[in-house]
């Protein structure tokens, strides 16, 4: 029971990490129909930034209170990767729209390939450690630890999906974009600036991947030039598992992607007799991949691109 | 120069008898003229060829978006590891090893296929990644409790390939001329990659290959002539992944060594840019994209050299450059040129066409869209 509670709060942290990163893909696709490979590399840009920043002040002065140096590390993170993201769109994606839809998967591919490059060529080719400078308090629930840090973990996601909910519902940015994902030819005749809406969709998702990725580094202690890699395909099959295109969708399905994988590492030993281990955790996201997309191709939530699967 | 080119389109023997005394002489040509590093290269260069037209079939053929691929390869590799190394003490010759390998390899993507087949386009990218993951991290971690793969570590010791006597992993003397390994096997590999290239040629212009072209530009219209759209594409599958396990064998003998690291998904999109890049359905693009894609990583190591002579330093490390700037390649072929270097007749055509017709191109399942 205690490792059940355990493993619950442990993918819950998790969780709200991919849900974060799911949101950047699911809102993509929903408008353009694009697989945005390039999204795990701006998580992992995001998570480096931040990193880098922290060393930075840490070196200039050791004696600063460790929590301003993180959220410090995230204010440059986040416009960092919003940038980047604008910057993706225009060059990789944007010239490519009218061309067959093999063409901007190649170039997000190769957008991939060079983050990922000019990641190791800057910060190397090991492991950049999270410095421990963040209140490090436990708490007791129901026989189960949990940190400071997963519950702000937590917080947080909530509080920006909550804050992208209401972008997306409430504002007149949030209704174009909701425009043209229902159909981009419509909303452009309705006046929507479409170019200016695709555009602010990339930008919003990268922000939200800078503070996933800098969720994870803060998470597991460190970062690494390979790591948006995993995050981001283990982020896209939350995204197709809550429906993708959806954004509720994403949130379910990061939610419990994480979880399915937490309690899957804490018993898949038990359930095959030891002859599996928790080195198989990484197997757990794709075959609820494989499994949803088989069984119900549109997603937990989704019911919009049923026909397209 | 142009008056040789007009002789030989008017000559096609001719051209076939020089092109078949270039490809003999080569390693010894590339051997002396670039060093023997690059003979390695060259058989590098025909495994690729053979996966790419491998998947050729696949994605190119049939318009399936397979970005697993490269799981097949492994099964083929780790299979004839499994039957012909020190590893559980079997060492089977090579003709039959290589047949169970592919035929193992189809079966996994008859098994792959069955269920993943009823989606399309970018799902069916997804699924089929996940699968080559998941062969992969089962590669990693099947040492225990029973040794099959020997987890991260690989098999190694692997038998080279024997033909009558003669071991393909052993420098020869025949009449006169010294043969090192990496040309022993060019040879080989040269002959199994004009078989793969009459069979893919063949297949194109089979009633297969029609079936396969019909399915790739319109499913429903397809089904609605007659084919029966599940098994051809089955087949496509099955046929790509028999291609690929045959040259994973191949590449286990060649190298002696495997380990999940040669497997992980930058190779399945390797193969797929491979494609891609050369012309998605065109056999002669095709080798072009898989000799480019072979060299290419290889002759950026030159740019400390480069680096050198202009800067007088070696600014940034080669090694760390060479994708870096295949990354970048990648992007601006397909800003500048989305069709390939050699399209197929058909696509040229698509893509010259007007915006109409693009437009109506995007909305068929050619390009993995639906």
């Amino acid at each position: 029971m205690d490792i059940f509670v355990q493993q619950l709060i442990n993918g819950l942290v998790l969780g709200s990490i991919y849900a974060l990163v799911a949101l950047g893909y699911t809102m993509v696709y929903g408008i353009l129909e694009l697989i945005n490979f390039a999204h795990g590399e701006v998580t992992m840009i995001g998570a480096m930034v931040a990193l880098a920043v922290i060393g930075a002040l840490l070196g200039a002065n050791p004696d600063l209170p460790g929590l301003l140096v993180v959220v410090a590390g995230v204010l440059v993170a986040v416009p960092a990767c919003m940038v980047l993201g604008f910057v993706i769109e225009k060059v990789a994606y944007r010239p490519l729209r009218k061309a067959p839809r093999l063409a901007p998967l190649i170039t997000a591919i190769g957008v991939s390939i060079v983050l990922q490059n000019a990641a190791m060529l800057i910060w190397g080719r090991g492991y950049v450690s999270f410095p421990a400078i963040l209140p490090r308090g436990r708490h007791e629930i129901l026989g189960a630890t949990v940190t400071d840090l997963q519950i702000a973990i937590v917080a947080l996601s909530v509080l920006v999906m909550v804050g992208l909910v209401l972008l997306v519902e409430r504002t007149r940015l949030g209704r174009a974009m909701r425009a043209t994902a229902q159909s981009r030819e419509v909303a452009e005749l309705m006046g929507v600036n479409v170019d200016t809406v695709i555009s602010a969709t990339f930008v919003i998702g990268s922000a939200l991947a800078a503070i996933a990725g800098v969720m994870v580094s803060a998470y597991y202690g460190l970062a690494h030039y390979y790591m948006g890699f995993l995050l981001g395909l283990k982020a896209f099959s939350a995204a197709v598992l809550g429906g993708i295109g959806n954004i509720m969708g994403a949130v379910v399905g990061g939610m419990l992607l994480g979880i399915i994988e937490a309690l899957g590492a804490g018993y898949i030993g038990d359930l095959t007799g030891g002859f599996l281990g928790s080195n198989y955790q990484d197997v757990f996201a794709f075959l609820v991949l494989i499994l949803v997309l088989v069984f119900r191709p549109s997603g937990l939530l989704g019911e919009r691109v049923a026909n397209r699967a | 120069m142009t008056a040789l080119v007009a002789r030989l389109r008017r000559n096609p023997l001719l051209a076939y008898g020089l092109l078949a005394v270039l490809l003999l002489l080569l390693p010894f040509l590339v051997g002396a003229g670039l060093g023997r590093g690059w003979v390695r290269v060259l058989d590098f260069v025909l495994l690729y060829s053979m996966l790419a037209l491998g998947l050729n079939i696949v994605v190119g053929y049939a318009g399936l978006l397979d970005l697993g691929y490269i799981a097949f390869y492994a099964l083929g590799a780790y299979l004839f590891a499994w039957l012909s190394s020190p590893h559980f003490g079997i060492h089977l010759p090579f003709w039959l090893v290589l047949p169970t390998g592919a035929a193992l390899a189809g079966l996994f993507g008859v098994l792959l296929g069955a269920p993943t087949l009823r989606l399309r386009g970018d799902y069916l990218a997804i699924v089929t990644l996940g699968f080559g993951e998941i062969i992969r991290i089962f590669m990693n971690n099947l040492d225990a409790p029973i040794n099959v793969t020997n987890g991260p570590q690989g098999i190694n010791l692997i038998d080279p390939i024997r033909i009558a006597g003669l071991s393909l992993g052993q420098t020869t003397q025949l009449a006169g001329i010294t043969f090192s390994p990496p040309h022993l096997y060019y040879y080989f590999f040269l002959a199994m990659t004009l078989a793969t290239v009459f069979v893919a040629l063949r297949l194109q212009d089979s009633r297969i290959g029609r079936a396969w072209a019909a399915i790739r530009e319109d499913e429903v219209a397809a089904a609605a002539m007659g084919i029966n759209t599940r098994n051809i594409k089955l087949l496509a599958f099955a046929m790509g992944a028999m291609f690929g396990g045959l040259a994973g064998g191949l590449f286990a003998a060649f190298q002696g060594f495997i380990s999940p690291e040669s497997f992980n998904l930058m190779e399945s999109i390797m193969i797929l840019c491979m494609i891609v890049l050369g012309g998605m359905g065109n056999v002669p693009g095709v080798l072009l994209g898989a000799f480019l894609l072979t060299v290419l990583p290889e002759a950026l190591r030159y740019v400390g050299d480069w680096q050198r002579a202009v800067l007088g330093n070696v600014v940034v490390d080669p090694n760390d450059l060479r994708m870096l700037l295949f990354g970048l390649a990648m992007v601006m072929m397909m800003l500048y040129r989305p069709a390939g270097l050699i399209p197929s007749r058909q696509r040229r055509r698509e893509f010259d066409a007007d915006d109409g017709v693009a437009e109506q191109e995007q909305a068929s399942l050619y390009d993995a869209g639906a």
